[in-house]
């Protein structure tokens, strides 16, 4: 028989796969919020969402391929044609002035919101065939955190209220 | 008057939250925390923290779009 788990507090699990920095948002937003109400959180870092757990942050966001991404622009809101997405800078040029509302508008960075979840004793899991697949490795990451696999999610996600794919 | 006081102006969801819990874990249980805000969608926020950490909710009020919050630590 196994060992008992007696720990009877609220538990959460979210799987992050994507590493872009608006998708990058709602996991480090419900992954700390958690923490704070005092959940036990597992965040899985899995495929693109690997690249959030690197320690130097460069997350970008595109508009290209996204009819829904309007920036408020001269009053009113802007979409962008992918035609000119695609051309070279558009990235840059979107990711610096979402960066830019962000602050203006007081929302916390992905770095704060991290390092909340390492205080907040999150538990964060980097994909072990994630590192090997795009030749990461551990140093490349920030500490604190784990190396797992599949069923070290499962693990949690079967003890969890609450498992959340994103 | 509360013990300590939260000046969590300007800031958006999550962080007013996130600083709260934060300066609750500084106080002894009884003490209280003073949060001020300005962001509208804190006070349903607040709330729901109270009501899922056994935190008691004091007092609020609000007006000049700004909310205050008064916490009692209880456990």
């Amino acid at each position: 028989m196994a060992e008992a788990d007696l720990n009877n507090a609220k538990r959460m699990t979210i799987i992050c796969t994507k590493g872009t920095l608006d998708w990058a948002y709602p996991p480090f937003i419900l992954g700390t919020t958690a923490a704070a109400m005092d959940v036990e959180v597992t965040m899985f870092f899995t495929f693109y969402g690997l690249g959030l757990l690197e320690k130097d942050l460069d997350l970008k966001v595109s508009p290209l391929g996204n009819p829904a991404m309007e920036m408020p622009m001269m009053g009113m809101h802007m979409g962008m044609p992918n035609l000119v997405g695609m051309l070279p800078g558009v990235t840059g040029g979107a990711t610096a002035m979402m960066k830019n509302m962000i602050k203006k508008k007081g929302v916390a960075s992905i770095e704060e919101l991290r390092e909340a979840a390492v205080l907040s004793d999150v538990r964060m899991i980097a994909c072990q065939m994630t590192l090997d697949l795009f030749e990461k490795k551990k140093e490349d990451m920030i500490d604190g955190i784990e190396i797992g696999g599949a069923a070290t999610w499962m693990e949690s996600a079967l003890k969890s209220d609450i498992n959340l794919y994103m | 008057m509360a013990d300590e006081t939260l000046d969590a102006k300007g800031l958006n969801c999550p962080l007013p939250i996130l600083k709260a819990k934060k300066a609750l874990k500084e106080l002894d249980s009884g003490q209280t925390l003073e949060i001020l805000a300005t962001d509208p969608g804190s006070v349903k926020d607040f709330e729901a923290f109270c009501r899922t950490t056994g935190n008691k909710m004091v007092e609020t009020e609000e007006g000049d779009g700004l909310y205050r919050f008064v916490i009692e630590r209880v456990a």
